[in-house]
Order: structure tokens, then sequence, then C-alpha cells
């Protein structure tokens, strides 16, 4: 009896529950359908990218390889570029200057402050985050409104903020959007300092700036970093824009995403698409490593 | 006189962040009860009737039921195919076991919906499900699978192995031991996965609005930006209403999933 047992028990710790044949079978379908819908698609569009594949007509049925035709194509795109800049911008100014510097004032000057008035305004900034973005999208077209939005009722002016200042009201509503998770995120790293920190700065007698630039900053580095990859690579991938704005006018909010889309879907040319997109890819991938870097020179 | 200066700055901070944040929200709470809503937010002229007008709109109704059976299509695959995997790389270990889990991750971080959507969209088509919900149920789980194996498989991790053992050793066959002792102890993860997924199909706009072409397929998150762009006069009665019952759902997901758990930080989740 005690025998069986001890071999049992042997047994299991050697190959648990499943044999290793048996784990390739249990891992196999979601190993497929990640390869098929995740990492084939990836390394399609590298291919498509040289293809002057289209939606319609001959292009479509019979695609000719074209190779780099359409990277030089897109490099004297006018429309390439400026989608280029509207985004360097928008990243810039929605997700580094307007979330993590909200994010970060808000867990800073929030942090000693036990009140319902703290957790009811740091539910808003959550609820903000988790609405679903069509939703979002329409209650900032509503409030934004030339004619009877809130904000210029508040105001008492009649500016078509999304004609006037299109790319600043992305930025902004973007902001608003997303610094949920900049404020959660530094809140947690504040947390995490120990408290004898501030209490010597104190004591040798730090100003509260003095302490936040020379104690605090610098402790939570890695989180810094991490927040601004994370949220510079989301921003980066935001498609949001378009529920707003459509890219327009002219082209001022055309973000990457809406630029492919536009070229690719709307316009039906698949292979140029393609290769925006392989260049998109590769900036996704190149912030994505810069991420794990600062991950392993953390840890 | 610096405190009272610093006092001033702090109310007047809070306050900022407290007008920013909830003006462009007001709307949603205001408007739906209202029987003459506008673009701006003013206090209702109270009434439920937009939502018995919105309960008689078939498409608005259809809308939510198609986005309930992406949810449910998205959170079976990611369950069925991905609760099982993360299990067995929990326990089992290989060579490059880890480097694998986080090339996955870092893959599903970088092939975004906005950044494949020219080759998702042909492969949907090539492969005949193209305006087809299985297209999108697919591409969304192929999104997805990767962090959720990521968590789910950290929370194997942290439960004993010996639960298993003993259940083994008083004679469980495999099957008993999965049902009866691993499911339960996992339990925490597959709720934290299937609402952190379901949150995501809910409110995804782009990829059913790029693979989906018939209006009647269309999930809520679709519906709502068709609604106020298509021409015409928008119908602020409905659309009050429609955003209301459609963002409820999320908050409630996201309030159970918060109590229970708080905030994590799965290394950068949130699609």
């Amino acid at each position: 009896m005690t025998g069986k047992g001890t071999d049992r028990r042997r047994r299991s710790s050697g190959g648990d529950l499943v044999t290793r044949g048996g784990a390739a079978t249990i891992v196999a379908p979601a190993a497929a359908v990640v390869a098929v819908f995740l990492v084939f698609p990836a390394l399609w569009t590298l291919y498509l990218g040289l293809t002057n594949r289209g939606l319609t007509g001959i292009n479509a049925a019979n695609p000719q390889f074209v190779g780099l035709e359409n990277y030089t194509t897109a490099l004297s795109d006018p429309a390439l570029w400026n989608s280029l800049q509207v985004t360097f911008i928008f990243v810039s100014g929605s997700a580094i200057v307007g979330q993590a510097v909200l994010g970060f004032t808000l867990a800073w000057v929030f942090r000693n402050w036990q009140s319902w008035v703290r957790r009811a305004l740091e539910l808003l900034v959550v609820v903000a985050w988790i609405v679903p973005s069509s939703v979002v999208a329409f209650l900032w077209v509503a409030f934004l409104d030339g004619e009877s939005g809130t904000l210029n009722a508040i105001l008492g002016i009649e500016t078509e903020w999304l004609l006037r200042h299109p790319l600043l009201s992305v930025i902004v509503f973007n902001t608003w959007r997303g610094t949920a998770f900049s404020m959660l995120l530094f809140g947690a790293a504040l947390n995490s300092l120990p408290p004898s920190y501030l209490e010597t700065s104190r004591l040798a007698g730090a100003s509260p700036l003095q302490q936040l630039f020379d104690i605090i900053l610098p402790s939570i580095k890695g989180y810094i970093i991490t927040n601004l990859l994370l949220i510079s690579l989301w921003t980066f991938n935001d498609f949001s824009p378009y529920l707003i704005t459509g890219g327009g006018p002219a082209g001022a909010t055309e973000v990457l995403p809406i630029y492919i889309y536009n070229e690719s879907i709307r316009f039906g040319e698949l292979g140029f698409g393609s290769a925006i997109s392989a260049i998109m890819l590769v900036i996704n991938l190149l912030i994505a490593l810069s991420y794990l870097r600062a991950g392993r020179s953390r840890s | 006189m610096r405190d009272f200066v610093v006092r001033v700055a702090f109310i007047g901070f809070s306050a900022f962040v407290g007008a920013f944040f909830a003006l462009p929200m007001l709307w949603l709470v205001f408007a739906p009860f209202d029987s003459t809503p506008t673009l701006a937010a003013q206090i209702p002229e109270f009434t439920l009737e937009n939502f018995s007008d919105l309960l008689s709109n078939a498409s608005a109704l259809r809308s939510l039921g198609n986005s309930l059976i992406l949810v449910a299509g998205v959170v079976g695959v990611v369950l069925l195919v991905g609760a099982p995997a993360s299990y067995v790389l929990s326990r089992i270990k290989f060579p490059g076991r880890d480097v694998f889990l986080y090339m996955l991750l870092l893959m599903s971080s970088v092939i975004t919906g906005a950044a494949a959507m020219v080759p998702l969209f042909l492969l949907t088509f090539e492969l005949g499900l193209n305006d087809r919900f299985p297209g999108v149920i697919l591409v969304l789980a192929g999104g997805m699978l990767p962090a959720s194996i990521f968590i789910l498989k950290d929370f194997t991790d942290t439960t004993p192995r010996s639960y298993e053992e003993s259940a083994r050793v008083f004679g469980a066959t495999t099957l008993q031991t999965l049902r009866d002792v691993v499911v339960p102890v996992i339990r925490p993860g597959l709720a934290v996965i299937s609402v952190w997924t379901a949150v995501n199909v809910w409110s995804n706009f782009l990829i059913p609005f790029i693979l989906l072409r018939s209006p009647s397929k269309s999930p809520a998150a679709v519906l709502m930006y068709s609604f106020y762009t298509e021409g015409g006069q928008p119908n602020l009665r409905l659309i009050a209403a429609f955003s209301l019952l459609y963002t409820v759902p999320i908050l409630l997901l996201y309030g159970y999933v918060n109590r229970k758990y708080g905030f994590r930080f799965h290394g950068g989740l949130k699609s």
C-alpha cells in the first residue's frame, strides 16, 4: 500500500497530470489560433507590402509583385509625412505630456488625502477610461459642438472646436480618456516607496519639490519608463480619433491607423496599405523591445 | 501664508480635475432621462420613454445581441483553448518555456488591430470568414489569448502542486483531479480573464467595423458610431438611451472585478 503511494507520487512529480505528448496536444489549439490569427497576418503583411494587391478589379484577382515600389511611393506621398507628423504630435501631446503628467500629478497630489472626495475623483478618472470608445467619442462630439455643446455654453462662445482646433481637441480627448492608467500605475509606484525615504528627507529640510525631484522621481524611474513606453504604444495604435473626426478636416487628425484605413480599406490599395502596416509593426516592435530592455535592466 | 497658497492651489487643482473629467460625462447621466435632449448637458425633464422607445427599436436590440454573441464566442475560445494550455504551461517545464511565453506576449502587444488591419481583412476574406461572426471571434481571440494564458499561468503557478498530488494519491483520475481540484483553485484567475476579455470585446470597435459589412451584424460599438455619423438629424433620444444601456454592463463588470481583485499591473494589459 505504501509502495503504491510513493510510486504514484514519484510518477506525478515527474509528469504531473499529463504526459509531454498530452501537453503538446493540449497546447496545440491555442497555439494554432495565435499562429493563424496573430502571427501569420504580421508576416503576411510584409509580403503583401511588396505587391500591388487591390480590393477590387484585376489587382484583387491577380496581384503583381512590385518590389519596393509601395515604399518609394509612400515616401513621396505628402499625406504620409503629414500623417507621421500628426501621429507624433498626438502621441507626445496626449500620452507623454497629457496622460503621464496629469496621471502622475494626480497620484502625487492626492497621495496622503483620505477622503471620499479623492475616491470620487479617482472613480471619475477611471470611468472615463472604461466607457466604450464609441460612446466616449460621441460624448466629446457633443461636448465640443460649436452651437450647443456644453463647453461653449460654459465659456459663452461659439467656437467650432473640431474644425478650428481639431488636433488639440483629440489630444485633450485622449488625455481625458487614458489618464487613469498612469494615475493607477504611479499610485502603486508611490505606495511602494518606504515612508522612511520621505521622513528622512523632510527632517533634512527638503521642500516638497526637492523631495519630488531628488528622491521620488529617481526611485520610481522604472515605473516611469514602463508607463511611458506602454502608453506611447497604445496611443500610437489608437483608432479612436477616427470616431470623433474621421481623420479630418483635411487630414489634420489623420493619425497612422486612420491613414492605413483610408488607403487600404476605403480606397482599396491593399498592397500599399500593407507596406504602411509593415512600417507600423516595426515601430511597435522597437517600442516593445525597449520596454523589455528597460524591464531587464531594472531587475 | 504659504500654507494658505498651497491649500488654495490644492482645492483649485481638485476642482479643475473634477470639472474636466465630469463635464463631458454629464450628458450620459442626464440625456437618457430627458424627454427633449440636446447636445448640451442639461437638467432633464424626467422621462423613461427613451428607454421604452429603445426597447422597440429592432436594430438597437439586435446590435446588443450581436455584441453578446461576440463576447460569448471570444470568452468561450479563450477559456476552452487558453485555460488548458496555461495549466499545462504552468505544470510542465520545457527548455525555453518562459522565453516562448514572453515572445507570445510581446507579439500580442506589437501586432495590434490597427497595425494589422489589412492582413486581417484579407485573411478572413480568403478563409471565407468575411462578414461572419466566427471571423471576428477568432481574430479577437488570437489577439487576447497570449495575455490570457500569461495571466492564468501566473494564477496556476501560485497554487501548490501538492493539492493535485494528494488527489492522485487518493486515486482520483486525471479528469476528476482537473475538475475537482484544479478548476476550483484557479477559479479567480478564470473569472479575471473572462471579465477582462468580455470588457475588451464588448468595447472593441475596429475589428468588427472592418470585418463585418452587413448592418444587421453590427455589434453595439459599430451601431453607436453609425447612429451619429450617418446623414440626417441624429436621433438624440435614441442615442442617449442606447449609450447608457450599452455602457452599464461594462461598469458593472469592472466594478465587480475591481472590488474582488483590485487593480493589478500585468505587464500592460488593456488593449
